[in-house]
């Protein structure tokens, strides 16, 4: 991969929180650049502070010492420049808003107008296949739809990166896969840089470029694997032997982590 | 991305649909059988014990009340009286629930976004619930009256004494109810204080306030009522209520009557409140 210049430059990194028994440090020392267009998964056992490093990168917590660029700003800033869109693991609707006026909330706090609001709105959903439920409300919908409604809100506004914090995990898992394809389809119509938060293995190694292994106690890097799985990717990639040794690797370095 | 869509989709709405006039009907039917097991269990209690006119009037002598005539048949119709006592006590009662609510609001409001003011301020608040309204009451009546408000108005804030409370726990309880991650999202969009007040802590806490309301709404009533009963008041059901009782030995349907009204009042005023709910949360936050 050619290098550029990095649009997230984390650089010594280390959150500690006050907890009840003493200082919990849930992230030691995280060095990491991430390329524009990049897809990196972050993977690691419950406690490895994969959230944390997410959330430290989109400003939603603070960092004890060492600092995160983005797009040469402080992440403070980058998120004032709405440079975020984020999907947690809860779709996180607002049950008195149709799906459509879920979609816009982003573009209504940042004063869009409505015409504009309506055209890029409906834009999103007809990338994420939910057309035809605009004017549904969020409960009459399946979790996997509203995990897509999520994911148009959080691309309706054209954000430069998009954080995800384990946004399949509540699925089933045929859901899951078909949602981890149409993510691919549709981040290949953005240019946005990806840091996708999973515990799953196969997820992790489908949809990036890099898998970014944790381990626990202190929150660390483990190992950086590049996957050189060729895209576009589908179904046939999961049957790929090398989509095996390339899950098989990952495995193996959270083991020992 | 098939079988998800359709399966869920459209299905729930559509079977509600089908279903509501069988259970507009079965409602219908409830109340019909609820009406005659209590006439039933009433008239019946009265043959069993031997309950006279005093203790238990029969049914149909109460209602027959509101077709007699008041001042020993000259006056008017004690339905058209007791009507109107009921009108004035309504009106009270609605201000009050209206000055109430509005308290309510601004108080949770000011708690939710200052903790140590409602530290502060949360002990006198159920204090103030813990002073008998009947020792209130008269205080406020005629403390008004000294200032020369009207009449009406001692007692609507009587009635909002007793509709701010609820109000303000639930609202202080809904203001906080934002679903888990909805903060984070918002400040993800770089939105202001005021844009998450407006467009996710407000709309999350209504079902809370319409909680708050239909207690609020059967309480103002009561409030006003209480306000009508020290001497002095010459409108409201509450007034009726107190002469009533001084006959009760002579004419005790009459007292029956006037706290038939009173109750139905009261019922009609949640009712309002629930078809408000109905039309301003609407069915998809209420399932």
């Amino acid at each position: 991969m050619q290098r550029q210049p990095p649009v997230i430059a984390i650089d010594n990194l280390t959150k500690t929180y006050d907890g009840r028994a003493g200082q919990v440090v849930a992230l030691s020392n995280v060095s990491l650049e991430i390329s524009p267009g990049e897809f990196i998964s972050l993977i690691g056992p419950s406690g490895c502070g994969k959230s944390t490093l997410m959330r430290l990168i989109g400003d939603l917590t603070q960092p004890s010492t060492g600092s995160i660029t983005i797009k040469g700003k402080t992440p403070t800033r980058a998120r004032q420049d709405r440079d975020y869109g984020i999907v947690f693991q809860a779709p996180v609707l607002y049950d008195w808003r149709t799906v459509q006026r879920n979609v816009e909330l982003p573009l209504e706090i940042m004063g869009q107008g409505r015409s504009e609001r309506g055209r890029r709105s409906a834009e999103m959903l007809k990338l994420v296949g939910l057309s035809e439920f605009d004017q549904a409300y969020p409960r009459q919908l399946s979790g996997g739809m509203q995990q897509r409604v999520a994911i148009a809100r959080a691309l309706v506004f054209a954000p430069s990166i998009l954080l995800m914090d384990e946004p399949f995990g509540a699925l089933d898992e045929l859901t899951r896969e078909r949602m981890q394809g149409e993510l691919l389809d549709i981040w290949a119509r953005t240019n946005a840089t990806v840091i996708f938060v999973t515990h799953s293995i196969p997820e992790a190694v489908f949809l990036s470029d890099r898998v970014v292994v944790m381990s626990p106690r202190p929150g660390r890097i483990e190992a950086i694997i590049p996957i050189d799985l060729p895209r576009p990717r589908d179904t046939l990639t999961r049957e790929d032997p090398h989509f095996f040794a390339l899950a098989t690797e990952v495995r193996e370095r959270l083991r020992h982590s | 991305m098939s079988d998800d869509l359709i399966l869920q989709g459209h299905d729930a709405p559509v079977i509600s649909r089908r279903v509501q006039p069988m259970l507009r009907d079965s409602r219908i039917f409830a109340v019909i059988v609820l009406i005659v097991v209590i006439i039933v269990l009433w008239e019946g209690a009265k043959l069993l014990f031997h309950l006279p006119d005093r203790k238990l009037p029969h049914i149909g002598s109460i209602l027959g009340e509101f077709a007699s005539r008041t001042q020993g048949g000259s006056g008017p119709f004690w339905g058209v009286l007791m009507l109107n006592n009921a009108a004035a006590t309504l009106g009270e009662a609605l201000t009050g629930f209206i000055l109430g609510g509005i308290l309510g609001c601004l108080l949770a409001v000011v708690f939710t976004a200052s903790p140590l003011l409602e530290r502060g301020l949360l002990p006198y608040v159920v204090g103030s619930q813990l002073v008998p309204i009947l020792a209130v009451a008269p205080m406020v009546v005629i403390g008004m009256g000294h200032l020369g408000a009207p009449d009406w108005l001692s007692k609507a804030i009587i009635a909002a004494y007793l509709t701010f409370f609820p109000v303000t726990i639930g609202m202080s309880r809904g203001l906080r109810a934002v679903p888990r991650d909805a903060l984070p999202l918002m400040r993800s969009y770089a939105a202001s204080g005021l844009q998450i007040f407006w467009k996710l802590r407000l709309p999350a806490s209504l079902p809370y306030l319409f909680t708050a309301l239909k207690i609020s709404a059967t309480a103002s009533i009561i409030g006003s009522i209480i306000g009508e009963l020290p001497v002095g008041a010459a409108r409201g059901i509450g007034v009726v209520v107190v002469n009533a009782a001084q006959y009760y030995n002579s004419r005790p349907q009459n007292l029956w009557a006037a706290v038939l009204v009173a109750s139905l009042l009261g019922l009609c005023f949640y009712g309002a409140v629930v078809l408000a709910e109905r039309l301003i949360v609407g069915p998809q936050a209420q399932a």
